[in-house]
This record gives C-alpha cells, structure tokens and sequence, in this order.
C-alpha cells in the first residue's frame, strides 16, 4: 500500500470503519450519554440498569456510551435506536424508566412516545429537533456528531466523515490551506476573536526550523464546559484540526493544554491519540505522506490566568503561570522560544469542516465580521439549560426565550451575564443585541468562551460582581500592581457595599474610576477585563448599589447581611412544625400564642425554614432591610 | 500537619520511584508534582524538597509552583473530601450557604481538614452539573439539591463507618476499574 497517495488511503480507511460501524446497523443499540455531566445525573446507574435488564431478558441489544448531546436539563439522556424505528431519545432515564422500556420497546415494539424527548430522524410518529424552537434557532456543526458517535471509536468518526479533511490537505501545498483559512475569516473562539488564520501564516513565515501547535483546553471560567464537553464527545474533530494547522506551518509535534480537573476529557483524548496513532493519522509520514507529527496531552493545574497564551506557555515550562509583555507574538516567539500557534479547541474543531464544507459555507453562516457559530453553555434561571450553538449574530433574545425556553416559575428577567469573570451583566433593554464579537464589546461585556448565565429577580446585581471580583481576585497572578491590589481593592468596596457598611455614595464614583484605572493598568486580560462585571453593572443597575448603600436594602432579597426572615403570624399554623424541625440552629421557636417567631440572634438565615414551610401557608418571608422586623414585630405588641 | 509515624518513609520512596521515571527538567515540575499529588493526595514539605533536590532547584521555586496552581495541596486530605461546587450556577442559589453550613458543622474553614482527619473541606470552580445545584461532591459522589439539613445528613451518613446514603449510589466514576488506571495520575485531587 506504501506509495498511494493519502486520500486513496484514507478512502480504504473509511471502508474498514464502515465496514466495522455498519455492521451494528441492523441491532438494536442503546446510547447513554457519560459526559461528566450525564455521569453525574447518574448516567452509570443508567448504563448498568440497561445492561443488566437485557441481559436477564436474554436480549440481542447493544449498550454503548456516547458524549453530551448539549440537553443538560434532561439528564441523564439515552437514544435508542431500534431497526424499524426512528432513534429516539428519552430525557431524565431513571432505574425506573430503563425497566419500562425494555420491557415495552426492546421487548415490545411500543416505543413509550410519552416519555421520550425527541426523535433524530424525520417520521410519521415523534418531533424531531427541528419542530421545536430550539432546532429551529440552533446550527450544529462542531456539536453536529457531540453525542451521536462513540468518542471512543475512531472508527465511528472515521464512518462519519472524520478525517477526509485531512487527507484532502496534505494532497495540497500548504499555503492553499492557509489561504482557505484566511478566506473564512475564521476568528479564535477562545474570547478575543483573533483571526486564526493571520495568527498561522506569521508562525508559518518564521524561518525557525522548531515550531509548536497548542490546544488550549484550559477553561477556567466557572460556569463554561463547552471545551470539556467537545473533548469528552467527539475528541478527533479537534486533533484533526490540530494536524491540519500543524501541516500548514511544518510543526513536528503539537500538545493539548488540558485542565487537570477533566480527569475524563483527558482520559478519553489520551485514546483517542493512540487510536490515531494506530491508523497512522499520527506520527511519522502521515497517511503515507513525507509529514511527520505527534501530539501529546499537558495538564494544566488549576489557574485561570493560565487561560491567557502567555501564562499558559508559562506554566508549560515549568513556572509560575504568569504572562508577559507582547508583542514578541507567540506566533513569533512562544514554547521553548519557538513560533507557536496557539487556539482554542473550538476553534481547531471549525478547521476540518471549513475544508470539507468549503469557505462559502462558513462565511453564509454568522455575520460579515463574525462568521460560523457560537457555542454557549446556557446556565442559570433558564428552563432547558445546556450547550446549544447558534449561528453568530443570533439575538440574546432568541437564545434566551425560543433556545432556552425562557425562565422557569414565571420569575421576572433581570440580566444575562455573559463571558464569565472576565464578561458583563446586561439588563433586558439589551436583549435585542446580535450575538457577535464586536456587539458584544460595545456593551461592554465579551464573547468570552462562551458561558451565559441568566439572571432572575431573586439575583443581586451587585452580589454578582462580587462574586466574580472574588474569583479574578483570587486568579490574579499578582505581576500588574493594579490588578494585584485594584482587584483586593475593588472587591471590598463591594463588600462593604453588600454588607451594608458603605454608607457613602460618592465611593461608587470611586469604584468606577479604579475599575477604569484597572482595566488600563493590567498587562493580560485577566486584568483587562476583570473590572467588567463592575462596570456593567454600574451601567445598567446603578439603583441597586444605590439601594444597598442609602437604604441597607437589597432589592433582590440575596445579600445575608442586608435581609433577615420573619415568620408573617397571619399566615402560619399554629400546629405545623416543619420550621422548627429545619433549622439547623434552633433559632425557631414556638411562641405562647402557638404561632412560630425566628430568634434573629441565632438565625444563621440558611433558607431552611423557607424551603421547609409548606406551601398552603408560605408564612416564612425575608425582609430587606432587617429593621423591618423590629417594626413590625413592634406593631404586633 | 504533623506527619504520622511512618509517612516520612512513604513520602521519601514515593517521591523516588516518581521522579526516577523523569529527566530532570524544570518542564517537568508540573507533572511531577502533580503525579506526587495522586499518590500521596497532598504534597508535604517532604516531598517538595525532594522534587526541588531532583530538579537541582531551590525549594523556594517548588513551594511557589505548588501554591500559585489551585490544583495542589499542602494539607492531607480527610478520609472523606468534601468539595463544594462555587460555580456560577450553584452560587446563586446556595452554593455558599451549603460551604457556611459544613464550616459550621464540621468546625473547619474551607481548605482545611478536620484534626482527627476525617473531613476535609474545599471548593471547587464548577463541576459542570449545574441543573443540580447547588452541588456538593463527597469523595466521588455528587450530590444536588444540598441545602442545610442535607449537609447534617450527609455528615451523619459518612460519620459512621462511611456508610454512603442510598439514595444517593450516584457513582460518578462506578465500577470502570479499566478507566481507573489511565486516570491515576489525575486521581486523588480532580477539582481544585
């Protein structure tokens, strides 16, 4: 075979795989979604349930593990393709429903249509994604195959495509590719949006022999598991990508920056590398060609800033993640002095299907500036949380209300915060906003990596900025003085804000301009953009720091300090006791007249005894601010 | 932390048949430290200097790598490790009203482990559960919904002799004894 050119290899690749995946097309198979999210809804349980029953039953049917479909809300989830019958995927599988629908559709032939979630293929019987809104408003490409093949595979990726972008490349001179990249406009998803293509062609200009691809698998947000779910679902889609780039610039040998803490990404990007590896789609001469190159997986261990290129390379070193002054680009000088290119794993996903689709395809979809989609984890007071991907452009709105299906009980819309720490908290008159990388900035928050969470009327404006001033404070790497201490600084100002023990307003002036002072005075972005959330939420909900520093009133009833509970006798029963019983503290007790009253003294305000009241009575309230209890316990004597 | 009788040996052989698998380069600090991390679960002044020695670097710069990264620890961790998941998610709806509630309980702050070393206690970035929260993960097991009563209960459950609540045999990582393998350097301390 030596000697054949790599697509004629590849073509006899894709027959084996097919060969070897086609041949389980006429049984039965049940797919359980383990991505670490599907694992812990308890998709193990699932797996093992669905083993057992059909091995008690002596049944033909398959049990196999697939990634995340991106419909978190639902887990865990499992498709089960049954021939004959459309696959159909049913939502929150429990001991439970396994044994219903083994007994009734792998046994039977009655697929309980009344628990299933949705079908894949169009049929006479069941809605399929694209009759609901969310399918209407949702474009997969790099999420397309995320939970409908084994990313343990390869030969399932290869059966679907995977991989032809490759040999379609080293069939051309690297400098088409390049072209073609630059052509789609293809801009980093890592948060900034830097075109991926300018960021190749100068490492590729660069006379230096050495040079180096890095994944930046190190998503540090909180409340972002876009990247983590990618790798877990459909790993080759990004080393693909990965050995496209390398191609392009003669690197010999490229690693995955992986945070430790996704000991199952990295468990299952380690095999798929040595299944690349074993097909020769790794290593020396590349599907029979003269290009040699070998990946290998770094763990990241746990710092935020290390998200930011320098600091990552930093770290990869052995040093201290701290970032440095650019330019040098790394581009031109980055791991062990080298050009390196450096993107996210989104961004390596877009690569092969730019080459297998063509440059049209890529830029028909999005907007001029911003072409292809965006991925989000749509976290938060929203009804069907998950990863969703929408073409750019897309309005909050869209993504809110049709993708998300809007807020669950009813409860008012506050804010989305979007991009996490290093993003911004926009109020409701913002919704209409395209989603891109230049609308975004001008509201002054960022694209980020792509976390959204949505905000309710129970959330406080200014509890939020805390919340993320506490986490980039914390992540500061301490090089820039106004990050290392503005960051300190800026944070307990909010806590004193949120505490109630700011009683001057003119600090919020304050609080701006160092905000301002930080934003200039940092080196990364880390800095950079830390002071957001502050700023936005200066912008756009003024009233509520307002609120917190004239009135010690927290307008959304969160900040400890600012409420206390107070059981309303009008409405408790005498005769229930469930407060008493759930306070941790014993803060409850029960008054002469048999109607309960909290001890502030002891109320640790943990939310129990409001959980704990039963419904018919809902007498526990919380009030903002506590002096209301004295007044109104006063007017009671 | 006082190290117990014994523990100075395993640290030192340990740390031993780690670093003779490496060169001794700088780049190799991180993984070295972190595969030290999973076998031993902490990384005691011991073994730092041991590393430091390997690498023929001063102490000082192992001690700064293990206190810049969130990943490593300096303290043993308790034979049941509590994390409490401080996403964005689990924050806004009690994510730090569970962490208050075990501090109050288990009379420790959070990073820290109780002196007779049953319970330790830490938070974590996001566990990426986040229609769960708020989150807590007790050794390997989430656990949603966590509010006050749910943390007395759960403490009385792993007080005894570690008994795991039933309902609540949601084995993150059940019975893939083949998976454990390739994972143990990653083990021990997945979150930081």
């Amino acid at each position: 075979m030596s000697g054949s050119s790599p697509e004629k290899r590849y073509e006899q690749l894709k027959a084996e795989a097919k060969e070897k995946v086609g041949s389980t097309a006429d049984k039965t198979v049940v797919w359980v979604g383990t991505a670490t999210c599907g694992k812990a809804a308890g998709a193990i349980t699932v797996r093992e349930a669905f083993k057992k029953e059909i091995q008690q039953r002596g049944l033909e049917a398959q049990v196999r593990e697939v990634g995340c479909m991106g419909h978190c809300y639902a887990e865990p989830l499992i498709i089960i393709s049954k021939p004959g019958f459309p696959s159909i995927s049913y939502g929150f599988v429990d001991e439970g429903l396994v044994k219903l629908l083994v007994d009734n559709y792998l046994v039977n032939d009655d697929p309980c249509y009344e628990y299933a979630l949705v079908a894949l293929e169009p049929n006479d019987y069941f809605p399929t994604f694209s009759d609901f809104p969310r399918g209407v408003y949702e474009n997969k490409t790099i999420l397309g195959l995320c939970g409908f093949i084994d990313p343990e595979e390869i030969d399932e990726y290869i059966a679907e495509n995977g991989y032809a972008a490759l040999a379609r490349v080293l069939e051309m001179k690297p400098e088409e590719t390049l072209e073609l990249i630059k052509r789609a406009n293809l801009r980093g998803r890592g948060g900034a949006g830097f075109p991926a293509g300018r960021k190749w062609e100068v490492a590729r200009e660069n006379p230096e022999k050495e040079k180096y691809v890095i994944c930046n698998a190190d998503e540090g947000d909180p409340g972002a598991f876009m990247d983590r779910s990618i790798l877990e679902s459909n790993p080759h889609q990004v080393l693909e990508g990965m050995i496209i780039c390398a191609y392009v610039l003669g690197a010999a040998s490229g690693y995955l920056y992986i945070r430790s803490e996704y000991p199952q990404a990295v468990r299952r990007v380690r095999r798929a590398i040595e299944q690349a590896r074993e097909k020769g789609l790794l290593g020396k001469s590349i599907m029979g060609s003269s290009f040699d190159f070998d990946l290998e997986i770094f763990q990241g261990s746990g710092a935020f800033v290390c998200g930011e290129s320098s600091a990552l390379i930093s770290s990869m070193e052995g040093k201290m993640g701290m970032p440095r002054e650019r330019p040098p680009r790394l581009s031109e000088s980055g791991f062990r002095g080298k050009p390196t290119v450096l993107n996210n794993v989104k961004t390596f996903c877009y690569v092969p299907m730019i080459i297998n689709n063509g440059v049209e395809w890529f830029t028909e979809i999005g907007t001029p500036e911003s072409p292809g989609t965006a991925v989000f984890a749509l976290v938060g007071k929203i009804n069907h949380s998950g990863l969703v991907e929408v073409p750019m452009g897309t309005s909050l709105n869209q993504l809110v209300y049709d993708v998300g299906e809007g807020l669950p009980k009813d409860k008012a819309f506050k804010a989305v915060q979007i991009g996490g720490p290093s993003g911004g908290c926009l109020p409701e008159s913002a919704l209409d906003l395209p989603i891109d990388f230049d609308s975004l900035q001008e509201a002054g928050a960022i694209m980020g990596s792509g976390g959204l969470v949505v905000l309710d009327e129970d959330d406080c404006m200014v509890a939020i900025a805390r919340y993320f001033l506490e986490f980039t404070q914390k992540e500061s790497c301490g090089k820039c003085t106004f990050c290392r201490l503005g960051t300190k600084h800026m944070l307990n100002t909010l806590r004193k804000i949120t505490t109630g023990q700011e009683d001057e307003l003119a600090t919020l002036d304050v609080l701006q301009e160092l905000a301002e002072d930080v934003k200039a005075g940092s080196l990364c972005n880390l800095g950079g953009t830390a002071p957001n959330p502050i700023l936005t939420t200066l912008r756009y909900f003024k009233d509520e720091y307002e609120a917190h520093i004239l009135e010690k009133r927290c307008p959304a009833l969160m900040c400890k300090e600012l409420i206390a509970y107070y059981i309303e006798p009008k409405k408790c029963s005498k005769l229930c006791n469930a407060c008493v019983g759930s306070c941790p503290t014993e803060a409850i007790y029960t008054r002469d007249d048999g109607l309960k009253a909290i001890d502030q003294e002891k109320c640790v305000k943990c939310d129990n005894c409001m959980k704990a009241c039963p419904p018919e009575y809902l007498a526990v309230v919380k009030l903002s601010p506590p002096s209301l209890v004295e007044e109104r316990e006063g007017k009671k004597k | 932390m006082e190290l117990l009788e014994g523990e100075r040996e395993e640290i030192v052989s340990e740390v031993g048949n780690i670093t003779e698998k490496y060169q001794p380069e700088r780049e190799k600090l991180l993984p070295v430290l972190q595969e030290v991390q999973g076998r031993l679960g902490y990384l005691p002044v011991l073994a730092m200097e041991k590393i430091a020695e390997f690498l023929r670097i001063p102490t000082i710069d192992v001690y700064g790598m293990a206190t810049f990264y969130n990943q490593f620890r300096l303290n043993p961790p308790g034979d049941h490790q509590i994390k409490v998941c401080m996403g964005t998610a689990c924050y806004m709806v009690g994510g730090q009203i569970a962490m208050d509630s075990f501090e109050r309980r288990l009379e420790i702050q959070e990073g820290e482990t109780t002196p007779d070393r049953k319970f330790s206690l830490e938070r974590v970035a996001c566990v990426g559960c986040c229609t769960l929260a708020p989150v807590v993960v007790v050794d390997d097991i989430v656990e949603g919904h966590v509010t006050p009563t749910r943390v007395d209960g759960l403490l009385l459950a792993y007080d005894g002799e570690g008994r795991v609540p039933a309902e609540s045999a949601r084995q993150v990582e059940a019975g893939q004894q083949d998976e454990q393998q390739s994972e143990q350097e990653g083990e021990g301390e997945q979150h930081s």
